[in-house]
């Protein structure tokens, strides 16, 4: 016991000053299965209020599926729950390999190897494959669990401004004396929806000689013709020397992840990754199920194609209506509000008319960005969309940010 | 005019600032202030020391030491000097 008054009143200073500052999180309860429909005790305590979900990341609907949660059942019953194990011990199961198997598939990739998470992905890969010779060279706006495992790492790290390729390409040039050069960037950047230049970016490593990392986890499954990402996208499967990814976002949404590239490289990692050397595997039951997801959407591109249509409607219907939407064609369509306080207010308005939505501010988007994210779902019908627009539009009325510029919605709020 | 904390701020506001931000001054919190992340000082160390022809220890490049333009140059004339 060494936890006296004076420790516990630190830590209680600490939590009171995040409430004070408009930065103490609270979470919602949810008593339903994931999907556009949800029941959502909030605040605690409350009675259930039935919502529409416009923040998951259950791109492709697929997180409560029927056959996904099938091949989960069945996964349990053939495999057991746990493998009480790491996976270079006693937890490699034949469906970890086959899951390994059909990513790489998926992906275009030559190899792949599974994370707990893609936040483990990220936390174990640079610090796998580089040293102090090395330099890391991201974009600015790069997830903040490629920031955590590059710091895990030792090699130098420089940034490039926001998808500014000739910021990119002087930064390669000046780093040609290290002895390896690794490109980082979100495929699709979480916060604003826009996605990075793959075709240009690997041009551009090509010319340089640097390796590219992609993380793709809002990406994979829905991005691209059929759905295998951003190099799918900008036409350069097999060029990207490293894909790190998640299970938990399109892909069922359970958990779990990987690093999917060079042959070599997911060598390295299944030798070297702490999280993967330390860490449990990955549960059977969410091994069966991301497993049929994947069979799922190499049978088709249904659900994909839903999603897209669902997010042109969304973003024409948000657009004509008067809001400051950021540009792009993902699934993730940030408001923009600029004021954190607004942010907050509007989400909790939008709440009032059923309507499930999260207002983003200062520290996770920067300063005078404030905004309210929403993510399209191919579970989402017309008729959510809709009731979600008229929710909208009549919360930006009441706070009278329709049809204003930025800078009249700065003068009414501040930033 | 001093010309090194000019050349410090400019190449502050061309590696680091959008068009749009709010201008600096020489004494402008830059990591501190979420200006320049403690990532980016990096390119920003490496900048001075080709620059200026000289070696700034790892141990000197502290976020405090380049949280600001004047400090920055204090810190390059330090080791110019030696």
């Amino acid at each position: 016991m060494a936890f006296p008054d004076n420790v516990r009143q630190l830590y209680q200073d600490q939590l009171k000053a995040l409430k004070e500052a408009g930065l103490f999180k609270e979470e919602r309860f949810i008593h339903s299965p994931q999907a556009a429909d949800i029941e959502v005790e909030f605040p605690a305590g409350s009675s259930l209020k039935k919502v529409i979900n416009m923040c998951a990341n259950n791109y492709l609907g697929l997180s409560s599926h029927p056959e996904v949660i099938k091949a989960a059942h069945e996964t349990l019953e053939t495999r057991g729950f746990g493998m009480s194990s790491v996976r270079f011990i006693c937890g490699t199961q034949d469906i970890h390999k086959e899951l390994e198997k059909k990513v790489t598939e998926f992906l275009g990739t030559e190899d792949t190897i599974l994370f707990p998470s893609c936040m483990d992905a990220n936390a174990g890969v640079f610090e796998a494959i580089l040293t102090k010779d090395d330099v890391i060279i991201s974009d600015r706006l790069v997830h903040a669990s490629l920031i955590d495992g590059i710091r895990l790492c030792s090699a130098m790290h420089d940034t490039y401004k926001h998808s500014d390729m000739e910021h990119l390409e002087q930064k390669l040039q000046m780093y040609q004396d290290k002895r390896l050069r690794l490109v980082v960037t979100d495929g699709v950047f979480s916060m604003d929806g826009d996605t990075a230049k793959l075709d240009k970016m690997v041009e551009l490593c090509e010319k340089y000689n640097a390796m590219l990392l992609v993380d793709d986890s809002h990406a994979t499954g829905f991005i691209g013709k059929t759905g295998r990402g951003t190099h799918e996208k900008y036409g350069v499967m097999g060029k990207v020397d490293i894909i790190t990814t998640t299970f938990g976002k399109a892909l069922g949404g359970a958990t779990g992840g990987c690093v999917s590239g060079r042959a070599e490289i997911v060598e390295m990692c299944r030798q070297k990754a702490r999280p993967y050397l330390f860490s449990n595997t990955i549960a059977p039951v969410i091994v069966g199920a991301v497993l049929k997801v994947l069979e799922i959407l190499s049978a088709t591109t249904e659900r994909r194609d839903k999603l897209e249509k669902n997010t042109e409607y969304w973003r024409k219907g948000l657009t004509e209506a008067g809001f400051i939407v950021k540009e792009g064609d993902t699934p993730i369509v940030p408001i923009m509000l600029f004021n954190a306080r607004l942010a907050q207010e509007f989400s909790k308005a939008l709440y009032e008319e059923g309507i499930y939505a999260i207002g983003f501010f200062f520290p996770v988007v920067p300063q005078g960005q404030a905004r309210i994210r929403t993510q399209i779902s191919a579970a989402h019908e017309i008729h959510h969309l809709d009731k979600a627009l008229d929710a909208f539009i009549k919360v930006g009325k009441k706070f009278n940010i329709l049809h204003k510029t930025k800078q009249e919605i700065i003068e009414m709020y501040g930033m | 005019m001093d010309e090194l904390k000019e050349v410090i701020k400019n190449y502050i506001i061309n590696e680091y600032l959008e068009p749009d931000s709010e201008p600096i001054t020489y004494d402008t919190p830059l990591i501190s202030g979420g200006i320049v992340d403690s990532f980016s000082m990096v390119s920003l160390k490496r900048f001075l020391e080709n620059k200026y022809n000289i070696q700034i220890p790892d141990e000197k490049a502290t976020p405090e030491a380049f949280d600001s333009v004047n400090k920055i140059a204090e810190l390059v004339r330090e080791f110019t000097k030696a």
